[in-house]
């Protein structure tokens, strides 16, 4: 047998490649049920809500009674990074089902892609080898490609070509890095390139030096951009402002969750070097990361480039935990999930056929003037989110700082945690702003309503607020259930 | 019933009003009054039946309930309550009862803020783990903000939002101490994190750091009190608040801060504080006079009452630097009478408001021919704000100032002036607003019938408050024996940090 199969599919463990399978088999499936019938975007989501939901029951009872199959790994970063990327597709699948037609919802085509896409990103995170990571982000990079200029909006086709081309840019950097850690240690799966790299390092070749710094910054680059890590963000903001809200929080949550699960991986096998400079090129990294993105949000006057902007301050956030075992990075990122799906369906609710045709900024913050008084609930629903961002306790991110502090302070940095302090504080303005107009603005001449809001979409956005609400417990669930 | 309830009752407390405002979102405005009255009076009954309940023979710590939430980050959830937490609980229940009573705008939004800070409160003044504490302590800020920003006068929303970012900022300094602190104890006790202040009061800050992490912790309380020269939200937040609001804030949340002093800084950095004794003392100092001067120089009612509180809460502050039982309960006894006093004074401007919708010192003149009961009123609590015996305010502030005697006469001799000063902006205040209008421009007020007698509600709340304010001023040991206890408790578990 050709050995790069043997080693990457010694045997064929169908119960670790479960969740893969469904979705791209539902992909498949879906594919070829619309090829008979005439299309139904109901079923549609049905049919892929179920795959869906399934997997994420299948990751959160399995158990990982193997060390995983060859290369497909059942770790906690594994099976956490595909337990979020498949219940974060699944939430934000269910707004699809919105009042208004929407032209990229209403292709046939759509809801197969969607699955491929969630194939990509779970087969990137639940593998150590390098060549099955590129091949899933290759694959979920050009589908979603596909999916961006599904939209009729010209900003679409856009913000498509801008992320088509940025992530062909990332895909070579990735090829570079994986061909030079290759040349370094002879290996494709992380953990031997983890101690090829140290050995390197530790004997001090002249030679090899320079390779690994190229290497190292072929990665970042790769994987910076997929997480947003400043300086390799600037896509961001007008990929959200070609998006629909669904999708740009799909690009918020999903992605980053395999990039920051990539990254990890690579990383540890970076760090395990420990080399003092990649420690403090990575603090560096990560306090511009959170302090660039943060400042930008500042300037906005549209909600959802503030987004952009402020989702890359808490990739931020989330990253700062990569350094050291990773342990608070999930439960960030979980509640970050939570609250960023709810302000995201919050938008979504708000969006009417005019913002399809409008080129760009949809959503001045003028625009939710006096929502509290036209449209209560849903002002309620927004509080209760942009608090969560803001970090106010007792909502979710608060819970999530709490834990990130914890770690980069017990990492007896000091530096950090000063820098994510203050940010927190600027991040509360922006997010304050859209609070004020919601609240204690008078409304517009033709109020903010809720055209697009249907009973699936007040459903998902009302059980994130609740999760938001009560995170704490949510974090005791995901943490308990992790350690047995 | 009978063998739940002392097991729980501190969440009951915390978390019926919590839950009970629930339905007042669906509730019409008129509804929204007695039901909001009821909850508020069930809570009060709740916590005179603590009162009942609670030992008063020793100072530590009753009712205490665990429970692990996050037990891998050191998350509990720790409450428990002793004579100093008692006393505010008290307070606040009294306070938000006679709050509920007064309302009468926008009943239904005041009336959710109101019940939410109930529970709020009682979880800032039992939580016993640090990040509960602070999770109480920052939501707090919410209803605040929505109560200024929606109903408040003037610049509304720059008001709320400057009163909302100092503290927020300040406190995020607050939660970066406490998590230090943590890591601190992780490493000295070789544990995982905890934020159980048992936890904390067992290890001392090795000194290199210690200063930093008080001052990170001073800086968020001192926000909160505030102590000059952090007070720079003060008037904009009391000025343009609605009445509730600025009683709020200063009967219930201004305690917030000095109870956070007595509860953690004192116990937790005892010897950084009598190190800084000085420039700490100075600091409150200068807020009893500067906050008192300032308040000689206000043209507007509510702000020259803020000043007032400012001033006042300083003499409060001196008394918890004493670090004997004099000064420390007399601190703790004028936050339970100042609340009463402020909230009192701050519901008589709020009459005036209602009826001529101006709190400007200069748009009244004899009011005291037209409103005499409510001219009584506003006399008793003038007096009582000032400090004369037989009322509570001088229990307290004389108490505080003996303690405070004791470290440093001189100092305490210029805090005295606090005395001096409130008598001469509240006597000027009375003169102005109440006496000397000539007759011709008494009938164009009369005319505008703006001026109505007190209405029921209202003379019953100023009723009930001068009537508490008077039984303290006379017999002050039903409240202050418990202080004393736990007090006492307090300062003898200080005595070993201080040496280490």
């Amino acid at each position: 047998m050709n050995p790069l199969i043997s080693s990457l599919m010694p045997e064929l463990d169908l119960q670790v490649l479960m969740p893969l399978f469904m979705s791209v088999g539902g992909g498949v499936f879906l594919l070829l049920l619309n090829v008979g019938k005439g299309f139904s975007k109901s079923l549609s989501v049905a049919i892929a809500g179920l795959i869906l939901a399934f997997s994420v029951l299948w990751i959160a009872f399995y158990n990982p009674s193997t060390d995983g199959a060859g290369d497909f790994l059942t770790d906690g970063a594994s099976l956490s990074g595909q337990l979020f990327i498949a219940l974060a597709s699944l939430l934000l699948l269910l707004l699809a089902l919105s009042k208004e037609k929407f032209s990229e919802f209403e292709t046939p085509e759509f809801y197969p892609l969607y699955l491929f896409m969630v194939g990509g990103f779970t087969l990137m995170v639940s593998t150590d080898h390098l060549l099955l990571i590129l091949l899933g982000l290759e694959s979920a990079s050009l589908v979603m490609c596909v999916l961006m200029a599904l939209s009729y909006k010209s900003t679409g086709i856009e913000a498509a070509i801008k992320y088509f081309s940025l992530s062909v840019l990332a895909g070579v950097f990735f090829v570079l890095g994986v061909a030079l850690l290759y040349l370094l240690t002879g290996h494709l799966d992380l953990s031997s390139v983890g101690d090829g790299l140290r050995s390197v390092f530790f004997h001090h070749e002249p030679r090899a030096l320079p390779l690994f710094f190229i290497a190292l910054a072929c990665m970042l680059g790769a994987l910076g951009f997929k997480v947003s890590l400043v300086p390799f963000h600037t896509w961001m903001p007008d990929i959200y402002e070609g998006n629909n809200p669904v999708l740009a929080g799909f690009i918020s949550i999903v992605p980053k969750m395999a990039g920051l699960v990539v990254l990890l991986r690579v990383l540890y096998a970076f760090l395990n070097t420990e080399s003092f400079v990649i420690d403090n090129l990575y603090t560096a990294l990560i306090a511009l990361t959170i302090t660039i993105p943060n400042a930008m949000a500042l300037l906005q006057k549209d909600v959802k480039r503030m987004m952009a902007y402020s989702s890359i301050s808490h990739t931020g956030f989330a990253l700062a935990c990569v350094v050291d075992g990773a342990g608070a990075l999930f439960s960030y990122w979980l509640l970050f999930l939570i609250t960023n799906i709810g302000a995201f369906a919050i938008l979504w609710m708000v969006a009417n056929q005019q913002d399809a045709q409008q080129n760009s900024y949809a959503y001045p913050y003028e625009r939710f003037n006096g929502l509290v008084q036209t449209k209560p609930l849903l002002a309620m629903l927004s509080a209760i989110f942009l608090c969560s961002l803001a970090g106010i306790p007792p909502f979710s991110m608060f819970w999530g700082k709490v834990m990130v502090l914890e770690q980069v302070i017990s990492q007896h940095q000091v530096f950090l945690p000063i820098v994510m302090v203050l940010n927190s504080a600027v991040s509360a303005v922006y997010y304050l702003r859209l609070l004020v107009a919601m609240f204690f603005k008078t409304p517009s001449a033709n109020p903010p309503s809720a055209t697009n809001a249907t009973p699936p979409l007040y459903a998902v956005s009302t059980a994130v607020a609740f999760l938001c609400v009560f995170s704490v417990f949510v974090l005791r669930i995901y943490l308990n259930s992790n350690q047995a | 019933m009978d063998a739940l309830l002392p097991h729980h009752f501190l969440s009951v407390l915390i978390f019926f009003p919590l839950v009970a405002c629930l339905p007042l979102f669906g509730l019409s405005e008129k509804h929204a009054k007695p039901y909001g009255v009821l909850v508020s009076a069930i809570e009060l009954a709740l916590v005179v039946g603590l009162w009942v309940l609670f030992d008063k023979d020793t100072g530590v710590m009753q009712f205490e309930e665990f429970a692990d939430l996050v037990k891998q980050a050191g998350i509990n959830y720790h409450v428990g309550v002793d004579g100093i937490s008692l006393t505010l609980l008290v307070l606040t229940a009294f306070i938000l009862f006679l709050l509920a009573l007064y309302v009468s705008k926008h009943i239904k939004d005041m009336l959710i803020c109101i019940l939410l800070l109930e529970g709020i409160l009682m979880g800032v003044f039992t939580s016993l783990n640090l990040i509960f504490f602070y999770v109480f302590w920052e939501v707090s800020l919410l209803p605040v903000l929505y109560m200024i920003g929606r109903y408040g006068v003037g610049p509304k929303v720059y008001s709320g939002l400057k009163f909302f970012l100092y503290t927020f900022l300040a406190s995020l300094f607050m939660l970066l101490a406490i998590l230090y602190y943590a890591h601190a104890c992780s490493l000295a006790l070789e544990t995982p994190f905890n934020f159980d202040l048992e936890t904390f009061n067992s290890v001392v800050l090795p000194p290199q750091v210690r200063l930093w992490v008080f001052i990170a912790f001073f800086v968020g309380i001192a926000v909160k009190i505030p102590i000059f020269p952090l007070h720079n939200w003060l008037p904009h937040a009391y000025g343009n608040a609605p009445v509730i609001g600025s009683a709020v804030l200063s009967a219930l949340l201004l305690k917030m801060g000095t109870y956070a002093m007595v509860r953690f800084l004192l116990p937790l950095f005892p010897n950084v504080i009598l190190h800084y004794f000085l420039p700490l003392s100075v600091l409150a100092l200068l807020m009893v006079l500067y906050g008192g001067l300032l308040a000689c120089a206000q043209k507007e009612m509510k702000r020259l009452i803020a000043y007032s509180s400012m001033s006042h809460m300083g003499v409060a502050v001196l008394g918890l630097y004493a670090f004997n039982v004099e000064g420390v309960g007399g601190a703790v006894f004028t936050m339970f009478s100042h609340g009463l006093v402020s909230a009192g004074l701050f519901i008589l401007v709020g009459v005036l408001f209602d009826r001529c919708n101006s709190s400007k010192i200069v748009a009244f003149k004899g009011v005291a021919h037209l409103m005499p009961t409510y001219a009584a009123f506003f006399m008793v609590l003038l007096l009582a704000n000032v400090g004369m015996p037989l009322t509570s305010g001088f229990v307290g502030e004389f108490l505080s100032l003996l303690g405070f005697f004791k470290s440093s006469p001189f100092m305490a001799f210029l805090a005295g002036t606090t005395i001096i000063l409130s008598a001469i902006y509240m006597l000027v205040l009375y003169k102005k607003v109440f006496f000397g209008a000539e007759p011709s421009e008494l009938y164009a007020i009369k005319k505008a019938k703006a001026l109505n007698p007190l209405t029921c509600s209202e003379k019953s709340v100023l009723a009930l408050l001068v009537a508490a304010v008077l039984f303290l001023g006379i017999y002050p040991k039903p409240l202050l024996s418990p202080i004393e206890q736990s007090v006492q408790v307090l300062l003898e578990s200080l005595q070993g940090r201080i040496n280490a």
